[in-house]
């Protein structure tokens, strides 16, 4: 199954009822899917909305009255996203929000590209918050990371992004849909009508008195305190004995791994390292798989932006060097083992 | 002692952020006024987006949801496909309807999509301070038109129910007025039959309210309605652009 597809019908299965989208190279297929499955479930909903700020205020509505919403995009329709996200986080509003990356700045191009790390786990928009990024790195972990979204977006009340590239959008692989448990959630917060047997609910991110929106924003930075201890997923590949750890998410993380495949048979000690959960970073499983090496070589498909977040979550304790490959181009398994040749890894 | 007048029940007994004198009151009024005759308090939800009336969360006692600016529609859009048989309607000024948020209002109305906008065109950005908005009449002085709005700078006024009437999915589109008694009674069966057309699931209703600002026109409340009067209502001709209806 294609990785586009693939996400739609693991947001399907667990329990997307609203899918909001807009076309753009290259999610659509998520669209195109959507518009013939959605029709078919009890309470499915499809909208072709006139804009990608349309359609994540779809979501942001469809969430509000308590049902499970998502919408997908690729980079420059994240970006005008930016606002209705910051909206949902202020409301501390459950909901989905795929970005098939594609090269950047601006139109930029429509190649695989990492380039959006900075925009997902530091700043989707303005005011102080954050929100849940999942990077797959295969078909099959797209649906597993889709049906986490869901159940952590709606567990936490914080906005949650599968954050993917075209690579593994457009990839075809085998997979299995899980057995899923349909988790309950309290939504009693949703305004969907008070039936006259409650107070009216409020959906809202407004405030202004000062420290009242202060306290607000703290109370949230605690809970995402509490999604830091709970919620951290990583990968570790050979890093046991490995004197350099390669550290990579996404479709960047398979390349790498050709990569120390082939270093390995060639005798040098490298390993890999794979966060799953951008944000929360994995800090514990990082300082673990680099903790005998001798140096870290971050690699994306970008100038260096999660490069930053291993030198911060390691202290700087190993020297992290980075290669990268940007504007669409995906970086070759022999680049990525030349650099690690380069680095000194020679037996 | 009979009781002859009250507030409806589903406008909290709080106090509002309105201007003395603002008709923002009398348009809550009456959405209040039909919500309860129609019994449908708890059924409803209500989306205010920024503007004067941002804080209207708190005024209605239905659900409410905050929108951003301008994407009242698009929230409205959200909660109407995810829960059909409820009332949803947005309050929005005429800086958030026409200006910021014309994409989402147009294409919500040529969707069809089954809901009830109340729009409150007072011809300025009250909130911040009286600045030009879509509306603003052709000389009228706003902050940022100091010399007057000048048509060759700052364009023309748009006409919001004469557009939307040309769009198929629309099948209220109805222009009131809340400078006299009579007008406000106009207003009010224009609302009625609004949500009387929501519940019928004819599609998209507008009821456009031509409203006062007596403090950014620097005017007192009774000049504000003359205004209305003399110089608005001229402008924006009162009346129903379409009714889906009155057509068959």
């Amino acid at each position: 199954m294609k990785g586009n597809e693939a996400l739609a019908e693991a947001a399907v299965r667990v329990g997307c009822k609203c899918y909001f989208g807009y076309p753009i190279t290259p999610q659509t297929e998520i669209a195109a899917y959507m518009a013939k499955r959605m029709p078919t479930i009890d309470g499915g909903v499809f909208v072709q909305a006139e804009s990608e700020i349309a359609a994540i205020n779809m979501v942001l509505g469809a969430s509000a009255s308590g049902v499970r919403a998502m919408t997908s995009s690729s980079s420059p329709g994240i970006s005008l996203k930016s606002e209705g996200v910051s909206y949902m986080a202020g409301s501390d509003l459950p909901g989905v929000i795929v970005n098939v990356q594609r090269g950047g700045p601006g139109l930029g191009g429509i190649q695989p590209s990492q380039s959006d790390y900075w925009q997902a786990t530091k700043s989707l928009g303005h005011g102080d918050f954050q929100i849940l990024v999942f990077a797959p790195a295969s078909v099959q972990e797209i649906i597993d990371l889709t049906v986490k979204a869901f159940d952590t977006s709606d567990k936490y009340r914080v906005p949650a992004m599968i954050f993917m590239d075209g690579l593994l959008g457009q990839m075809m692989e085998p997979v299995t849909f899980p057995e899923l448990k349909h988790n309950q959630f309290d939504k009693s917060w949703a305004c969907n009508g008070h039936g006259n047997k409650r107070k009216h609910n409020i959906i809202n991110s407004l405030y202004l008195q000062a420290d009242q929106l202060e306290s607000i924003v703290l109370e949230r930075y605690k809970r995402y305190e509490t999604i830091k201890q709970e919620l951290h997923m990583a990968e570790s590949y050979l890093t046991e004995d490995a004197d350099i750890v390669v550290v990579a998410y996404g479709a960047t993380a398979r390349i790498v791994k050709s990569a120390v495949v082939k270093a390995r048979s060639n005798g040098i000690r490298v390993g890999m390292f794979r966060p799953i959960t951008l944000w929360p970073f994995p800090i514990q499983e990082i300082n673990k798989a680099v903790e005998s090496c001798k140096s870290v070589l971050c690699v994306e498909m970008s100038t260096g932006q999660m490069v930053d977040d291993v030198r911060l979550s390691i202290n700087c304790s190993k020297l992290v060097h980075f290669f990268g490959r940007t504007g669409g181009v995906v970086p070759t398994p022999m680049e990525v083992f030349n650099k690690i040749v380069e680095l000194g890894g020679v037996n | 002692m009979a009781i002859v007048f009250e507030r409806p029940k589903s406008l909290l007994d709080v106090s509002t952020s309105y201007c003395p004198g603002c008709t923002h009151g009398v348009a809550h009024r009456l959405v209040c006024e039909i919500i309860d005759e129609m019994g449908i308090e708890g059924d409803t939800i209500g989306i205010c987006p920024v503007g004067c009336s941002v804080t209207a969360y708190d005024y209605f006692g239905c659900d409410m949801i905050e929108a951003p600016h301008g994407r009242a529609p698009a929230v409205a859009t959200g909660v109407k496909r995810a829960n059909p048989n409820k009332f949803v309607f947005t309050y929005q000024g005429d800086g958030d309807l026409a200006a910021i948020g014309t994409a989402e209002t147009v294409h919500s109305a040529t969707r069809g999509e089954n809901i009830t906008v109340i729009f409150i065109n007072n011809t300025n950005y009250g909130m911040t301070g009286g600045q030009m908005a879509p509306t603003t009449l052709p000389n009228q002085v706003t902050q940022t038109t100091p010399y007057g709005r000048d048509t060759k700078i700052a364009g023309f006024p748009v006409r919001v129910c004469e557009m939307l009437a040309t769009l198929d999915g629309t099948a209220l589109v109805q222009r009131t007025a809340l400078d006299s008694i009579a007008h406000i009674n106009d207003c009010k069966k224009a609302i009625r039959k609004a949500f009387k057309y929501q519940q019928e699931k004819k599609g998209f209703s507008i009821v456009e309210i031509l409203s006062t600002c007596p403090t950014n026109w620097g005017m007192t409340p009774l000049e504000s309605l003359e205004r209305i009067k003399n110089e608005i209502i001229p402008y924006y001709p009162l009346g129903v652009y379409k009714d889906i209806d009155a057509e068959d």
